[in-house]
Order: C-alpha cells, then sequence, then structure tokens
C-alpha cells in the first residue's frame, strides 16, 4: 500500500482540528494543572507531619505507578456529568503532578541547609520562607525539568482514546476505520507529534543549560 | 470490606488473565527495551560520526512520535505492507523500541557518567574497546543505569494498557469488562491495586539490583573480606 | 640494534587546545632507563606531554617517537599521516602511567585491579598474573590489602597499587603524572619510598610530572625546565637546582621552595 498525496492533504485539516482543539488545549491546561498541584504536593510532603506526609507520598506513588488509561476510565464512569475531555484535563493533570512533585522537591532539596537556617535566625514565617527565599531559588532549577514532563504529557494525550475523546490520534484510527486507509493519518499524527516535542526538547535543553549557573 | 473480597474472589479468574497478558507485555517489551537500549546507548558514544547520527535520529524519532501512534502503526499499517504478527509480538514490539528508545539515553548518559579517569586508565593499559567497556566502564555505568530503568519500566507496565486497542485482554481491558459485573469502584479498584502491586514489585526489585550495584562498587559498606579477619587477628590493623 | 638510540624522542611536537598553544614546536630525547622530572609553573604543558605520550590527547603537529618507531604519527612520502589504531596499541603497549587520581577500578578487588590488563591484554595465565601481582603488591607493601575493595584503602594505599597495577605490564617506559598531589601530606612518603625503591631497582625510563623537589632530585638523571610550551633548560638535576642558567628557572624554584 502505498502513499497516497491527495488523500494526506484531505485528511490533514480534521486532524490538524483534533490536534488544536483537543491534544494542545489538554496539553495546555493539564500541564498548567500539574504544575500547581505539583507544587502543593511538593511542598506538603516537606511541611506536613510525618504520618500525613507519609500517606500522602503513599497516595502520589499510587497514582505514578498506575496507567493514566484505568485512571481516565475509572473516572469518566464514576462521574458521567463529566465530559471526556474534561476528564482527560482532570486525570493527565492529577497523573503528571506526581511526577513534578518529584522535580520541584529534587529543586527545593538543592537548596543549601544554610538558607533555611538563614530564615529561622531571621523568624520568618513559613510562608515567607517558602514565597520569598525557597521557591525562588528552587523553581529556577526546576523548570526545565518541568517542561520535559508537560513534553511527556503531551506525546500521552492519544491515550485519551481510551474514553473517546476526539484528539488526534483517534481521529487518525477513525479515519482509517471507515477508509482502510491507516498509514496516511497515522503517518501525519506522528509526525506532528514530532514536529511539536522535538523543538519543545531541545528549547528546554537549552533553558536547562542556561538555568544551570 | 466483605463485599471487596467477595467481588476479588468472583472476578479472580478473569483478572489472573488479564494479569498475565499485561505481566507478559510488560516484562517481553521490557526485556527488548534493555537490548535496544544498551546497543543504541554503547553506539551512541562510537567514534564514528555516522553511527551517532544515525542513532540520534531513531532514537528521537521513537521518542518524539508517541507511544501510541506508534503502536497503532504496527498494528493497522504493517500487516498492509505484508508484515503480519500476533497481538503480543506487536505490543511487546512497540513498548521495546519506544523505551529502548528512552533507555539508549539512559545508558548513554550513565557511559559517560563514568569519570574519564576510570576511560583513561583503561588506554593507559592498553584495554581494548570491547575489554575497557565489559570489564570496567559497564559495571560503573549499570549502577547509574538502575534508577533510570526503574522509572522506564513503570512507564513501561503503564503504557502496556493499550493492549486492548490491539485486541489483547490485558489488566486494563479486564477491569473495563468487569465494571458491568460489579460495580465501577469496585472494578477499577481491584485494577489499579493490581497495577500499583506489580509495579511497585519491580520498583523495589530494581531498587535492590541498584543497591547491590553499588555495593559491588564499594559506594555502600562492604562485607570484610575473610583475609582482612585473619590479618587483623595477626596485628596489621 | 638501536641500543643508544632515545626510548622516548619529542620532534617538533606542537599541542593546541582550541585557540591556546601549550606545546609550540617541542623537541627533546630521553635516553633508555633514563628519569626525567618535568617541572615548570602550572600550565607549562608538563602533564600534556606525558598525555600525548599516553595518546590521551592527540598530538596537532610533530611527531613522538618511542625507542624510535612512530607512535600516533608518522612521515610517508613527506607527509604526516596518522598510524592504524593497530600499529598505535602495539607501541603503546609499552608504556605505563601512574595518574594523580589513582583511578583504581571501583569494581574489582585490589589484586584484580592488578591483574587485569596482564591476563586480558598481555594473555597471560591467571595464576601466572596472580602470582606476579602478588609479588608488587608485596614490593609496594600491601600484600594483606590484596583481595580489599579499593575503596577501603586511604588514598595512599590506593596511588601504590595503582604503581603496582602499572608496574604488573612490564613497561619501558613508565609516566608519573603529579602521582603525589591528590594525597594528604602525611601519606605521601610512603608513596615515593615506594617509587624511590622502583627507580633504583629497575631499569624503567621515567617522565615524572612532581612538586616534590627533593624526590625529584635524588630520583631523576636530569630535570627539565618549560615554560611557554618551550624548554627553557635541562640538565642534571644538581645543577637545574642549585645553579640553573636561566632567570626563569631560579624565579620558578624559589617560588616554590
Amino acid at each position: 500500500m502505498s502513499w497516497d498525496w491527495e488523500f494526506a492533504i484531505d485528511v490533514l485539516p480534521q486532524l490538524l482540528e483534533a490536534f488544536l482543539r483537543v491534544t494542545l488545549v489538554v496539553t495546555v491546561v493539564g500541564s498548567i494543572t500539574a504544575a500547581v498541584l505539583g507544587l502543593i504536593w511538593a511542598i506538603g510532603l516537606r511541611s506536613l507531619p510525618p504520618v500525613p506526609a507519609k500517606a500522602l507520598a503513599w497516595v502520589l506513588d499510587f497514582i505514578r505507578m498506575t496507567p493514566l488509561p484505568v485512571q481516565l476510565l475509572f473516572l469518566y464512569y464514576a462521574v458521567p456529568t463529566l465530559s471526556a475531555l474534561q476528564v482527560g484535563i482532570i486525570i493527565i493533570g492529577i497523573h503528571y503532578s506526581t511526577y513534578m512533585a518529584e522535580s520541584y522537591r529534587a529543586g527545593i532539596d538543592s537548596i543549601p541547609k544554610g538558607q533555611w537556617e538563614a530564615t529561622r535566625a531571621l523568624s520568618l514565617p513559613a510562608s515567607r520562607t517558602w514565597r520569598a527565599v525557597i521557591l525562588p531559588q528552587a523553581l529556577r532549577a526546576t523548570i526545565p525539568s518541568l517542561g520535559n514532563w508537560a513534553i511527556a504529557m503531551f506525546k500521552d494525550t492519544p491515550f485519551l482514546i481510551f474514553i473517546a475523546a476526539p484528539e488526534m490520534v483517534s481521529v487518525a484510527r477513525n479515519i482509517g476505520g471507515n477508509t482502510f486507509r491507516y498509514v496516511e493519518p497515522f503517518t501525519i499524527a506522528g509526525l506532528i507529534f514530532l514536529a511539536a516535542s522535538y523543538p519543545t526538547a531541545i528549547l528546554m535543553r537549552k533553558l536547562e543549560n542556561r538555568l544551570a549557573y | 470490606m466483605r463485599d471487596f473480597i467477595d467481588a476479588f474472589v468472583s472476578a479472580a479468574p478473569q483478572l489472573w488473565e488479564g494479569t498475565v497478558t499485561t505481566l507478559i507485555l510488560s516484562l517481553g517489551g521490557a526485556a527488548l527495551a534493555v537490548v535496544i537500549a544498551c546497543v543504541l546507548g554503547l553506539a551512541a558514544i562510537s567514534r564514528f560520526v555516522v553511527v551517532r547520527t544515525i542513532v540520534r535520529i531513531i532514537v528521537e524519532f521513537f521518542r518524539g512520535t508517541s507511544l501510541v501512534v506508534q503502536m497503532f502503526f504496527l498494528f493497522f499499517v504493517f500487516p498492509m505492507w505484508g508484515i503480519e504478527w500476533d497481538p503480543y509480538t506487536t505490543g511487546i514490539v512497540a513498548l521495546g523500541l519506544n523505551y529502548g528508545a528512552y533507555g539508549s539515553e539512559v545508558v548513554r548518559g550513565s557511559l559517560n557518567a563514568v569519570p574519564k579517569g576510570q576511560w583513561e586508565t583503561t588506554t593507559a593499559l592498553s584495554m581494548s574497546w570491547p575489554l575497557k567497556i565489559r570489564r570496567v566502564i559497564w559495571p560503573q555505568a549499570w549502577a547509574l543505569m538502575l534508577p533510570g530503568f526503574n522509572n522506564l519500566l513503570i512507564m513501561l507496565i503503564k503504557g502496556s494498557a493499550l493492549a486492548g486497542f490491539i485486541f489483547l485482554q490485558d489488566l486494563t481491558f479486564v477491569t473495563e469488562q468487569l465494571r458491568r459485573t460489579l460495580d465501577t469502584f469496585t472494578a477499577f479498584g481491584l485494577g489499579l491495586v493490581i497495577y500499583f502491586v506489580i509495579s511497585l514489585a519491580c520498583s523495589y526489585l530494581l531498587r535492590w539490583m541498584e543497591l547491590r550495584a553499588q555495593r559491588r562498587l564499594g559506594l555502600k559498606e562492604t562485607k570484610t573480606p575473610r583475609t582482612d579477619k585473619a590479618l587483623a587477628g595477626g596485628g596489621t590493623a | 640494534m638501536p641500543t643508544n638510540q632515545p626510548i622516548i624522542r619529542f620532534q617538533d611536537v606542537v599541542k593546541k587546545f582550541g585557540p591556546t598553544t601549550v606545546l609550540d614546536g617541542l623537541n627533546f630525547d630521553v635516553a633508555r632507563g633514563e628519569r626525567v622530572t618535568l617541572i615548570g609553573p602550572s600550565g607549562s604543558g608538563k602533564t600534556t606531554i606525558l598525555r600525548l605520550l599516553m595518546t590521551l590527547e592527540e598530538l596537532t603537529d610533530g611527531y613522538i617517537y618511542v625507542d624510535g618507531e612512530p607512535l600516533t604519527h608518522e612521515e610517508r612520502n613527506g607527509r604526516r599521516v596518522a598510524r592504524r589504531p593497530k600499529d598505535v596499541s602495539k607501541i603503546r603497549r609499552r608504556i605505563g602511567m601512574v595518574f594523580q587520581q589513582f583511578n583504581l577500578f571501583p569494581n574489582m578487588r585490589v589484586i584484580e585491579n592488578v591483574i587485569e590488563a596482564p591476563v586480558h591484554v598481555l594473555g597471560k595465565s591467571k595464576d601466572e598474573a596472580r602470582e606476579e601481582g602478588y609479588r608488587l603488591l608485596d614490593q609496594v607493601g600491601l600484600k594483606h590489602r590484596a583481595e580489599h575493595h579499593p575503596l577501603q584503602l586511604s588514598g595512599g594505599q590506593q596511588q601504590r597499587v595503582a604503581i603496582a597495577r602499572a608496574l604488573a605490564m612490564s613497561p619501558e617506559i613508565l609516566l608519573l603524572d603529579e602521582v603525589t598531589s591528590a594525597l594528604d601530606p602525611e601519606l605521601v612518603g610512603d608513596v615515593l619510598a615506594v617509587l624511590r625503591e622502583v627507580a633504583e631497582n629497575t631499569d624503567i625510563s621515567m617522565l615524572i610530572v612532581t612538586h616534590e623537589m627533593q624526590f625529584a632530585r635524588d630520583v631523576s638523571h636530569s630535570v627539565m625546565m618549560f615554560d611557554g610550551g618551550k624548554v627553557v633548560e635541562s640538565g642534571h638535576p644538581d645543577k637545574i637546582f642549585t645553579n640553573p642558567d636561566h632567570e626563569r628557572t631560579k624565579t620558578f624554584l624559589q617560588a616554590i621552595l
């Protein structure tokens, strides 16, 4: 079966539309959700008393170590009022927040003990310590890592096929199912992923080097 | 809790079969991924620019195009080109290629992280390339690779959940089926817990391997060799 | 037979790192069995000379000969061509090196470090290599540490193992690159004592880069003073250390002694 340019050009708009309306929306909103939640988890792990902190760590491990599709299906069936897109954003956001929490934690851990001791010596309140001293330093080291998780999340958006959200790969699969031509839609979908993720990954690498010192 | 146990017992045969399918895909995919990661990772530090460039392209391609697309491509497009595999093979190849590409970056990074002095010493001892890699560099890089492999293995296990789309009845598939006979919370509770146990077990296994590798490098306290005790008794200590 | 042929010859050697020229048309010979200490301010290229001989750095221009044979490049039909890796490694086998940072292999026990290359590079039998290894470890005073892990040893002990490891290859040339610089002062003595003994009891040619001037004076046949990528002067250690010809050597020695 050979490549059919006419067919490829035919299906391109549908794929691009799905990409912009679902894939990109889930990625962007999901990333923001994950970044915010991840920070909350990271601060929680650091400042909660030992037992709740341990419990939180287990919950995060549980989410991180179980598959996105099962989590997606679970919320999709458990709360029928949510749309597939909403479920996708919530679950992907939560799932990747557990990874981003690790990134934040590494950033926070990289802050020298002396910084904490200095805030103690100045009797700074906890909120001020975090906002003015710890986070500004920790975030700098964390940003490229968050970016890399956002890219990973982007490449996981096709899992939304499990809850029939019309993202790009499921649209490609439907086109294939209807026309029995799979080569063009899947190739285009793959190339769009590559075209979007590769430059972003390089950008993150550059950012990493720039922020390294 | 009683209900949960009853449900578990009634659903056990199905869950068991789904779990086995998931394990076959995960372990098969992981085995293939390790092989690919090692080959590509070693080729990535080749002296020859051509080899390095080819590896770069392969790795970026598989990292950049999403596992789902790759698996669908293997499953739907390859048969049209006359390459027809059974679903297990398709799943294992897709997982192996994708995570092998990620893994090769772990291997490359770990090889490069072995101190330069170690590489130089192997040159000073006139060791050939295969010899220095096998006897000196790899054993040290191995300890550095395991945390990265640990992460990737968990992702691979989760990625195997795609199996339902290539007509395999894995744990995710079974979980969704069970929702019809059990209720949503029980079915997904069971499915998620089984996945968690599998992932956790794998994670602990790799963590154990990591500690063992570190101990062999003397990074964690080592057992005192027998001769030492004998000699310490002799007053050399 | 090439008996009075220099064991090492540097001929018009140039080494550049990017825009910086470290060695600028360097020429010198080392006679067989001669022990030469290289001195000079840091950055003067002493270590680079050793690393070039060990093929850890690539020559920018010029030639290095080992016992009359070109090391990495040779002149053929008036052109400078690289030698085949196989030929290079054959000559390299005659050279051993001890590094500032010891670089023992952490994945092997002490004795395994020593016999690794004799067994797998020279193809000696394990038993033979082991026997020789124990003898060498005994020579450096560490036979009782043979089954230990490198990281269980002190820096000075690790360096003595590294010396034994280099000697196990029976090198004709031994390169010592600031072998005591990474050691705590109280550990330096043992390492130097071992090296003194090696110097006395063997006819291995040595190129030594060190800050231990007394040691240099005791063991070396000649001292070469480097600066700006060139040899400023060279001669018998007594002469160089007590009555150097060049102002630059004088100021350098005054600064470090």
